[in-house]
């Protein structure tokens, strides 16, 4: 709702062109152009390393309006390469509010726009899958040159992305936690908490969300995440008791030293993945992964638990899947499918301790459905200790 | 699950009546409940007291009961049920509103139930019992850790005293018992507060007080949640009031999706939406749980929940496309979410959450007006008696599209004749600005209905938002999108004339929700339709058009298949290569041919879901003659707006600017049919009531074919002078009249005619501003104070002759005479010998000068010999060959001494259509329709049909006086109910007795009558008075009227009047229950004399109230009735069962 924004432009690898009013930082970006559902949460999406290298288009149309709390924060700062939307607004109504997404967005140095046909977007997206894009409200880029921008930018399929986003050294999240989540009042009553002393757990980080982290913290567990190329001897000298494989970014398919690592430690320990750590297991177990069409990116997608046999509405982020006839080849069982078309949401390995979402139990943004399977995890490594 | 197999017979109740804070948007889940119960096999048994409503249409259900919804009542049907062999199984009372819920449960209090081996299904009774109780659900919100603003029951000073201590002020003091929440207040301060505790004590009736802790300016929410019996949960919407707690959601303007919160704070309540869900024990089907937000430290509390489909969940249906109604139905027979379809999609599951990409706005309508009296204050007691929803890509688009969707005379937020900060611009000085300082402050700290718009004069004077939220408490936010609106404007008035208005800028405005209207009123100083469509060529020149945008559950995530559409501006569609084209509109468009509905927009007084039935109705009816259904209305709580009740939906505001881009969309460019097929043959406007009559002109002139009955016989019937020449032409008489523009007009014509005289201005609805005055001043003041009421400026105001004591007749009528309209339908109609058919002739029980739609009426007439009743229906025949009447036409008549007047005629649906309807089991407005659409009376076989002998209906009205407790009871010329229901039997008394039973107006076989008539009523009285007391009823009166029926020698006790100062007067008997049925003429009207504090009494002990002596007459013989026996009740399929087959093959 600037009236006296510069003009900006999105020109996807298509040639198609979207023009708009630019907030955030006067520059340009490339990255695959992808659309999230989710009606709520921004904040928390912006900042999910997930979506780096990627451009954000979300559906909901009036974007800003409770500002920025960075405390809602799933890393320190914002995570896409760029972000576009129907309306921004300047204006904070938040009570926990720091500052304004605008503002914000600008000190990131991350483009954003608003004021396109956002529907019209998505519908493009998807009808002819997750383009590449370029977007920019630097006024010396015309069509033609941001045309180029992102026909040269680089393929998601490939890209190995998640080395980058996790750390580059071992941390203790539980240590930079901060004392802005309050557990109490937003955690399930009934969640299960380690006894007596902590569980150890290694994280093998690729980009993780705070949350997890903080699930993982609250259920009682000592958490040390490392970088996501870490070898086997590294996890092996922390003595987990439970191995933790991290969401991130890019194609699977392309991190292959966190592959070949998990080929030789998953499943020694009660072993967990979410979204990309999905992906990372099913490949070490010898699963294939493909990349979707356009993905799916929501609060409200609907998959069958099998074992539960209930519907989980849950927050999801993810261009890959996993294919279902490779996992059960690889000795796996398939838990939990996605309600609408069917694909792999969560598999468990038939001998071994291994387990996994192609979702997001830990939610932020999105519903609460799933943080059970934070418990099961704890529940494992408990039954190994006995 | 599979569906339950158990079951085969399924009961549904209905709502019954439309009353404040239940209208049709339980006909709307009703009636997709009965759709989607009998889609699965289920035999669906309905009771519902409502005509009005298209899920009694009997080919929704297979038993159909018009009957009253009580535990007697049901009681019968399930009895009658049983007896014919078809027991029902289960009751499913979720879809009923709060009318279904109470008799669902009394039914299981009672043992009802039980006795007939009935399952409650859906919500059981100790489910609702959990949900209604407070103390049971605040232990159930307190088990979960939740909480519920604070409150206590006191019946001490020092017992308030120690809540006080515990919770601080502000506090809110109630009086238990009392109506309308006198004696009670919102405490400040300590001395407030003992004053206000003191005073509620005593006025309470039990000496208690409930103490709530204050959440007056918390944001409130509301989340739409479903359920199934595997205990998947899904939010299918979450609303967001922008007024603050203090305001019922009913009053609030509202939206979705949630603008304000954070995932966190949202996902909050969506946790604690389930949890309370899970622990009331909701097993399956939709509910609503509300919670408030306090602004400051975002804390939030539970304020309450439904166990049921409401209001907001008819809203939060059409907001999202997601039906819950109907999934809830299918849920309550056992199936699961992800068992069921996405009917939007297509292809995707029911179990989903979903997600929005455009903003709703929700807008109340009241109609204060009806009631002067009545406190106009907002607050946690619902008033108003409609609502609007529009959509727009953002708020503020979709908020000024819910603004000129109200009919309130606005335009938009600001810029339209009733701005008065742009009036003072020009240089109006009566405008009233600027808004004195303590009169904004007050406006805006006070909730009513006219807040929004001392929010724009607040930010028009520069208040800041700051200063205005501390006020009003509405959202930071929303006041952001307002001023930023105020700003645009100076921007748009900046460009001088309306071809200075660059094309950027015109984009901006349409995009930001600015109507044509505005525009012609803020560079053409006029909003007629000229005017509108000069700005409209103007704006087409530009090249600024809407586009269609899908409602899809899903934010385009997937194709949807279901054409429900909202326009909006957006930008242009670009390619590198191929430069700039249209932008991208979804609307698709067949070859077929096309007829486009206009439906009634938001419910008000005299105009609701009558006319939605009769929509609904053409819907149906284009399905019938292979034409393609088009429906344009902007009421959500309506089953025309259902997206499968026609072929296209459009939601958009029922306006000149919006209905001409809906048809030139769907003729592809121009409002003339394209040459090839396809395209718009004809829009309705007969069947929305006055709301789409009021575009006739407009569209007329922009070229637009009206099917049916013409523009100019429309004016014919309605212009007094041109309508005097058809009946003289006719040989027909209508009581002496005359037309005044001006007042001393009108006072020479009174005096002509003689008084007492009705007066009213011309094109309204409703009896809208309709009066009887006795003598020359009241006429002054009249004329004075209510020149305004038209919609048409310069509005000349009609005088007729009062008939007193006349009997009222209405009549409806089918016809299928050529309409020769201009411009030409592109209709092909049928050959045939043209002519009239009557649906049905009804005489009112109260007398002229009552206005219809608050009458009671018999169908056939009981008292009217046959030859006066053939005389009627020649003279209505013969006025609908005169005005060439093509589809449906309303007569009023009066019959005075065995003649005939003609009082007024509608060449269009009248209420009283869905009522003849059920009636006489003709489906009078679909047939209306499709003769409209080119088929004849001869080739559908419609002939008058004779239902005497067989049995009659009465239609009884349901007033809103409890819900404006001061005003005075008193029918008149002005229209006030908000609902009917109807009574049907053999015997004429039963079918009244009946009505009244479903009006809620018990009727005693035993007990203490009181009377109190005016004196011209006091011979008459006489014969009632010595009925009663034969009936062995005791007898109580006044002075006056006791006098005088002592005189004939009826036996009578005399009780004290108010005015006299002994005690026990009759207020004391009332109010002690002693009374068990009051008969009260009135003579002057004003609640402060003592037959207005009399009739304040019977509203508040709900004793019986009867207004009229030819009521009382009709009432007496039901009495007679009801003691004589017991009645009985029977479906629809009973009453016509020739016609149940073709009825049940009708229905889809």
């Amino acid at each position: 709702m600037n009236t006296e924004s510069t003009p900006a432009l999105l020109v996807l690898e298509d040639g198609s062109v979207w023009r708009g009013r630019g907030f955030g930082d006067t520059t340009t970006k490339t990255g695959e152009v992808v659309f999230c559902t989710a009606m709520t949460g921004y904040e928390e999406a912006l900042t999910d390393p997930s979506y780096q290298g990627q451009i954000l288009v979300l559906t909901a149309t009036q974007i800003g309006n409770t500002g920025i709390t960075t405390e809602d924060g799933e890393s320190a700062h914002p995570q896409v390469a760029g972000f576009v939307v129907r309306e921004a607004t300047p204006l904070v109504s938040n009570c926990r509010a720091k500052t304004e997404l605008p503002t914000w967005l600008a000190q990131s140095g991350i483009p954003a726009m608003e004021g396109l046909d956002t529907r019209a977007l998505v519908r493009r997206l998807r009808e002819s899958g997750a383009m590449r894009g370029a977007i920019s409200n630097d006024p010396a880029q015309t069509p033609e040159s941001l045309l180029a921008a992102a026909r040269a930018a680089p393929d998601m399929s490939g890209a190995n992305l998640a080395e980058s986003a996790g750390p580059e050294a071992p941390h203790r999240p539980s240590e930079d936690l901060g004392g802005w989540w309050d557990g109490a009042r937003d955690m399930p009553k009934d969640r299960v908490r380690a006894k007596d002393h902590p569980y150890r757990v290694v994280a093998l980080d690729c980009g993780a969300k705070r949350t997890i982290y903080k699930h993982l913290v609250d259920r009682g567990c000592e958490v040390h995440a490392l970088p996501a190329n870490s070898s086997p001897s590294e996890i092996r000298a922390l003595e987990p008791e439970g191995l933790f494989v991290s969401n991130g970014p890019g194609d699977p398919a392309a991190v292959d030293q966190a592959i070949d690592t998990l080929r030789e430690v998953a499943g020694e320990v009660p072993t967990f993945g979410i979204c990309l750590g999905h992906q990372l297991l099913s490949l070490a177990l010898g699963a294939q992964t493909t990349k979707m069409k356009f993905g799916h990116r929501g609060a409200n997608q609907p998959v069958h638990a099998a074992g539960r046999d209930r519907i989980e509405i849950t927050s999801q982020n993810h261009g890959f899947c996993v294919e279902a006839a490779s996992l059960e080849a690889a000795g796996c069982s398939i838990t939990h499918r996605h309600v609408n078309d069917g694909t792999v949401a969560g598999f468990r390995h038939d001998s071994q301790p291994i387990f996994a979402v192609q979702y997001h139990p830990e939610a932020s943004p999105g519903p609460h459905d799933s943080a059970y399977l934070f418990d099961d995890f704890v529940a494992q490594m408990a039954d190994v200790r006995g | 699950m599979p569906k339950r197999e158990d079951i085969k017979n399924i009961l549904i109740i209905g709502s019954g009546p439309i009353v404040i804070g239940q209208g049709c948007e339980f006909d709307y889940s009703g009636t997709q409940a009965c759709k989607s119960l009998r889609e699965e096999g289920y035999r669906v048994v309905l009771v519902n007291s409502n005509p009005a409503t298209i899920m009694t249409d009997p080919g929704f259900s297979d038993r159909t009961y018009i009957e009253p919804i009580s535990v007697a009542g049901v009681r019968k049907v399930l009895e009658l049920e049983k007896e014919r062999g078809t027991p029902i199984d289960a009751l499913l009372p979720t879809l009923g509103g709060q009318t279904a819920l109470n008799c669902a449960c009394q039914l299981h209090d009672e043992g009802v139930l039980t006795e007939f081996n009935v399952e409650m299904i859906g919500a059981d009774r100790e489910v609702i019992h959990r949900a209604e109780d407070r103390q049971a659900f605040r232990k159930v919100v307190e088990k979960l850790g939740l909480k519920l603003p604070k409150a206590r029951t006191v019946e001490s000073m020092s017992e308030a005293h120690s809540f006080l201590d515990e919770v601080g002020l502000p506090l809110i003091v109630r009086p238990a018992f009392t109506l309308g929440g006198f004696g009670g207040g919102i405490a400040w301060n300590k001395a407030e507060f003992e004053d206000i505790v003191t005073r509620g004590l005593s006025a309470s009736m039990i000496g208690q007080v409930q103490i709530d802790q204050s959440v007056l300016g918390w944001k409130e929410y509301e989340l739409e949640v479903v359920r199934d019996g595997r205990d998947n949960c899904i939010i299918v919407c979450g609303i967001e009031n922008i007024d603050a707690m203090g305001v019922h959601t009913g009053d609030s303007i509202t939206v979705a999706p949630i603008q304000t919160l954070t995932d966190r704070e949202y996902q909050r309540m969506r946790d604690a939406s389930f949890a309370i869900l899970r622990e009331v024990g909701v097993d399956t089907g939709g509910a609503n749980v509300q919670f408030c937000v306090n602004p400051e430290t975002a804390e939030m509390l539970v304020v309450e929940m439904n166990p049921r489909v409401s209001r907001s969940s008819a809203l939060a249906s059409k907001a999202t496309g997601f039906p819950i109604a109907k999934i809830a139905a299918k849920l309550a027979v056992g199936y699961t979410l992800d068992e069921l379809r996405n009917d939007v999609t297509g292809t995707t599951t029911a179990c989903w959450e979903p997600s929005i990409d455009y903003c709703v706005v929700k807008m109340p309508r009241w109609t204060f007006e009806k009631f002067p009296e009545a406190d106009e204050t907002l607050t946690t007691q619902m008033k108003s008696v409609g609502e609007a929803m529009s959509i727009g890509r953002t708020f503020r688009e979709a908020f000024q599209k819910a603004i000129r969707s109200m009919e309130v005379k606005r335009h938009g937020f600001g810029l339209d004749p009733l701005d008065p900060w742009l009036a003072h611009q020009r240089g109006d000085t009566t405008a009233e600005w600027p808004v004195p300082e303590d009169k904004l402050a007050r406006k805006l700290s006070v909730p009513s209905q006219g807040r929004p718009w001392f929010v724009r004069a607040a930010l028009r004077a520069s208040w800041t938002i700051d200063r205005v939220h501390d006020l009003t408490g509405i959202d930071r936010w929303f006041l952001a999108q307002f001023a930023s609106l105020v700003e645009f404007e100076d921007r748009l008035l900046a460009c001088g004339s309306l071809d200075a208005v660059p094309a950027e800028l015109w984009h901006e405005a349409k995009a930001l929700g600015y109507s044509d209207a505005q525009f012609a009123w803020a560079f053409l100083d006029s909003v007629s339709p000229e005017a509108i469509l000069q700005v409209r060529d103007r704006r087409k020149s530009l090249g600024i058009v809407p586009v269609y945008k899908l409602v899809d559950t899903c934010a385009a995530e997937f194709e949807a298949a279901t054409p429900y559409y909202y326009s909006t501006y957006e930008a242009p569609t670009e390619t590198v290569e191929g430069g700039v084209g249209p932008a991208e509109c979804e609307a698709r468009v067949t070859d077929r041919e096309k007829v486009i509905i206009l439906g009634g927009g938001p419910n008000r007084i005299g105009q609701g879901i009558e006319f939605d039935y009769c929509c609904v109705q053409a819907s149906f009816a284009a399905g019938d003659v292979g034409l393609e259904s088009v429906m344009i209305n902007s009421n959500p709580e309506t089953v025309s707006t259902d997206f499968d009740t026609s072929d296209l939906l459009f939601f958009e505001p029922l306006t000149l600017e919006d209905t001409l881009n809906a048809i030139e969309r769907l003729n592809g460019g121009g409002l003339e049919r394209p040459d090839r097929s396809g395209g718009v043959v004809g829009v309705v406007v007969q069947f929305g009531g006055q709301t789409p009559l009021n575009l006739a002109r407009g569209l007329v002139t922009a070229g637009v074919p009206l099917l049916g009955t013409s523009l100019d016989s429309i004016d014919l019937a309605e212009d007094r002078d041109r309508f005097a020449g058809v009946l003289r032409e006719l040989d027909l008489r209508q009581p002496e009249n005359g037309i005044a523009h001006t007042l001393d007009e009108a006072v020479e014509i009174a005096g002509r005619i003689g008084y007492p005289v009705l007066v009213r201005p011309s094109y309204v609805l409703g009896g809208r501003g309709m009066e009887l005055c006795y003598d020359e001043a009241a006429l002054r003041v009249y004329i004075r104070q209510s020149l305004e009421a038209s919609d048409l400026q310069n509005a000349p105001v009609l005088i007729d002759r009062f008939l007193a004591e006349a009997t009222e007749v209405d009549v409806d009528v089918v016809a299928d005479f050529d309409p020769n309209a201009e411009p030409k339908p592109n209709l092909q109609l049928a050959e045939g010998q043209a002519r009239a058919v009557v649906a049905g002739v009804m005489e009112h029980v109260e007398e002229a000068g009552i206005h219809s739609g608050d009458s009671s009426c018999f169908l056939p007439p009981v008292s009217l010999p046959e030859p006066v009743v053939e005389r009627i229906r020649e003279a209505a025949r013969a006025l609908a060959g005169r005005l060439r009447v093509r589809g449906l036409m309303n007569v009023q008549f009066a019959v005075k001494d065995g003649e005939i007047f003609v009082i007024e005629v509608n060449p269009r649906a009248s209420r009283t259509v869905p009522f003849v309807a059920k009636a006489k089991g003709e489906r009078y407005a679909r047939m209306a329709a499709r003769i409209m659409f080119g088929e004849s009376l001869d080739g559908i076989g419609l002939e008058e049909k004779n239902i005497v002998g067989q049995h009659f209906a009465v239609k009884a009205p349901v007033f809103p006086f409890d819900r404006f407790p001061g005003v005075d009871v008193l029918l008149g010329p002005e229209m006030r109910s908000t609902g009917e229901v109807m009574g049907l039997h053999r015997a004429a008394p039963i079918a009244f007795a009946k009505a009244l039973m479903s009006a809620g107006l018990e009727l005693p076989v035993e007990g203490t009558v009181f009377l109190s008539v005016r004196s011209s009523d006091k011979d008459r009285v006489v014969g009632i008075a010595r009925d009663l007391r034969s009936m062995g009823f005791r007898v109580v009166a006044t002075d006056g009227t006791a006098d005088r029926l002592a005189e004939f020698g009826v036996q009578v006790e005399t009780i004290a009047k108010i005015s006299e100062g002994r005690r026990p007067n009759v207020l004391d008997m009332i109010q002690n229950g002693e009374v068990a049925l009051i008969i009260n003429t009135p003579t002057r009207k004003g609640g402060d004399t003592d037959e207005g504090r009399i009739r304040a009494a019977a509203v508040t002990s709900r004793t019986p109230l009867i207004g009229t002596l030819t009521g009382a007459q009709a009432a007496v013989q039901a009495i007679a009735a009801l003691r004589a026996g017991t009645w009985t009740v029977h479906a629809l399929q009973d009453h016509f069962p020739a016609s149940e087959e073709a009825e049940l093959s009708a229905s889809s």
